[in-house]
């Protein structure tokens, strides 16, 4: 592969592919049903029945 | 049964680190007998040392046989003890450098030997950017990440003796880094001096802190990863991937120290600028967000403000960062529309930026009044805000026209030191103090006045240090491009140091107080561990948090 064909591929279908990626993440962090799962994870640090005698 | 099968795993760990450093030591050896050169040879030394010593360690903890602790904790504890002391000694031995050095930029004949070249601000300054950044910032980085992703996930520890591997391993690349810069053996890459052989070392432990962090993470009995452990994976395999790719070399002769870059000219210029930005975007941000993310909900008693802005941070910071390194590269061989590119995520990364900025900050909401009672806390939320300073100064300086005022001048240090003694140092000493407390069970930290005064002490230092710097720096621009009515320059260059002169004076100082706080921080630590109770109650202080539990 020549550099040509690299960086037209990289300007075009490597582009959409990483937005597409990144929309996908943003859709997850929006999805509706994941909000209990959310609320839950947003305490994990307090809720880690830990042994730090606090 | 399942005991006997635990013990039989646990002998396999130690039987492959203890071939691992036998292989080592026969290395080193050969090396040793065919050297082809005197710092070569220093650096095998050293090596042998260390592979000796570890081989003894690891005989004499076998036939130890596991203490009654490690039996009955849930968590494996004792390496990230060990992490907190590495990072207290480092820290400081890190700082301390940093401030000789800023003395030798203000009287340069300090320290300087005509003969030999150890102590030369060229040696010392590789010492002290490597101890700050991969010694401090790395032991704080292994602990809290090993600390974090336990809890997390409440799992132990995955791989017996691996994780102590990966903690003595990586001493030993701290110790092999040091003495090499004082020797004059670098690759004179920013960053990423370390020899060929001390690359392939870190590889392989780095390779196996990314094992031990996966298989901990895969034994978990959550069924969600804590946002804090996506930070910590990113930086673990993003550092992984720039090491890699940055340190392709070839070295002259497997019996010396020196090699060639497989990258030449401006390739090579840009390889390493897209590592030397993603070091700061990957270890010194991102691993440090995992500290954010868990630490402050931690210590302020409260749930992440927003969870799903984190996740939202976390993608937008991977997909961008990786992109801002060609802003190092302005004005240079490198096309323009690089530069600019690199200019453009720059700018773009101030929206994930300030996002994970608020969403530290607003975790407070419903806790503010504990920065009036918390020190810890007041850490903790302090160096958020300088990561939010850091990271709006970053991008404007990023852009072409401000570019051309900044670059080489003493504002870019005043820069990275907002963000590395006001971020990832704050970040880093919050995260100690509460690291203390809790391994080593104690109610309290031993005294908060003393937190108080290594934060003021610290504060202050910082601000003279940033804005001595500011001023210094904008003024060298300034007068770099200053022309006459004849259109020749208007200063020379000594000229420019001269009137730079008290301005390192204050930025020492500066450094100085720093240092200063940071010793008042290991005594306070240290008598924490050690058991000794409170110097004196503050009244403030318990009757406050006994009142909140009572509400």
């Amino acid at each position: 592969m020549d550099y040509q064909t690299a960086n037209q591929f990289a300007q075009t279908w490597g582009l959409w592919l990483l937005m597409a990626c990144f929309i996908a993440a943003v859709v997850y962090a929006l999805w509706p049903s994941n909000r209990d799962t959310f609320e839950r994870a947003a305490r994990a640090p307090l809720d880690d029945g830990d042994d730090n005698g606090r | 049964m399942t005991a006997a099968v635990k013990k039989q795993e646990w002998r396999i760990d130690a039987v492959a680190i203890l071939a691992i450093l036998v292989l080592g030591s026969f290395y080193a050896l050969w090396g040793i007998a065919h050297a082809a050169d005197r710092a070569y040879a220093i650096q095998m030394w050293t090596a042998l040392g260390a592979f000796l010593v570890g081989s003894a360690m690891l005989v004499l903890h076998i036939s130890r046989g596991p203490s009654a602790e490690s039996v009955a904790s849930r968590y494996e504890n004792g390496v990230i003890k060990a992490g907190v002391f590495a990072s207290m000694f480092w820290g400081v031995a890190g700082f301390l450098v940093g401030v000789i050095i800023a003395f030798q930029l203000a009287f340069p004949s300090l320290f300087y030997f005509q003969e030999f070249g150890w102590l030369n601000f060229g040696r010392l300054r590789p010492l002290h950017t490597n101890a700050v950044i991969f010694a401090f910032g790395g032991n704080v980085l292994i602990a809290t990440s090993f600390y974090v992703v336990q809890r997390t996930c409440r799992a132990r520890l995955a791989g017996g003796l691996w994780p102590w591997f990966v903690f003595w391993g990586f001493q030993l690349v701290i110790l092999l880094a040091g003495t090499g810069y004082l020797l004059g053996v670098t690759q004179g890459r920013e960053y990423a001096e370390l020899p060929w052989y001390t690359d392939i070392w870190l590889t392989l432990v780095w390779v196996v802190y990314l094992l031990v962090f996966l298989g901990t993470i895969w034994k978990r009995q959550e069924q969600h990863i804590y946002v804090a452990n996506w930070f910590y994976l990113a930086f673990i395999v993003t550092v992984a991937m720039l090491h890699l790719v940055n340190n392709m070399a070839i070295p002259v002769s497997f019996a010396g120290w020196f090699s060639y870059s497989l990258f030449s000219g401006v390739q090579d210029a840009l390889t390493q600028w897209w590592y030397g930005h993603n070091a700061v975007g990957f270890f010194l941000t991102a691993g440090f967000l995992g500290i954010m993310y868990y630490f402050i909900p931690k210590q302020a008693d409260r749930p992440v403000y927003s969870y799903r802005l984190s996740i939202i941070h976390f993608w937008a910071l991977i997909f961008l960062y990786i992109w801002a390194g060609p802003h190092h590269l302005h004005y240079t061989a490198l096309p323009q529309w690089a530069q600019t590119l690199g200019a453009t995520f720059s700018i773009m990364l101030w929206m994930p930026s300030w996002g994970g900025m608020i969403n530290g900050l607003m975790t407070l909401s419903g806790a503010w009044d504990k920065l009036r009672t918390d020190p810890v806390l007041r850490m903790l939320v302090v160096s958020v805000a300088f990561y939010g300073m850091s990271t709006f100064e970053g991008p404007v300086m990023s852009i072409r026209a401000v570019n051309s005022l900044s670059h080489y001048t003493d504002w870019t240090i005043g820069h990275v030191h907002s963000g590395a003694l006001g971020w990832v140092g704050f970040v880093s000493f919050g995260a100690l103090y509460c690291l203390t407390t809790w391994l080593w069970k104690r109610q309290r930290l031993h005294s908060f006045a003393l937190v108080e005064w290594h934060f003021w002490l610290s504060t202050i230092g910082i601000v003279l240090y940033i804005t001595s710097m500011w001023v210094a720096g904008i003024m060298q621009g300034l007068m770099w491009r200053a022309y006459n009515e004849f259109g020749f320059l208007e200063y020379s260059f000594v000229e420019t140091v001269e009137a730079m002169h008290p301005y390192y004076i204050i930025r020492a100082v500066g450094g100085t107080l720093f240092l200063l706080g940071s010793l008042v921080m290991v005594y306070n630590l240290w008598r924490t561990a050690r058991g000794d109770a409170p110097a004196a109650e503050r009244a403030g202080d318990v009757p406050a948090a006994a009142a909140v539990a009572a509400e």
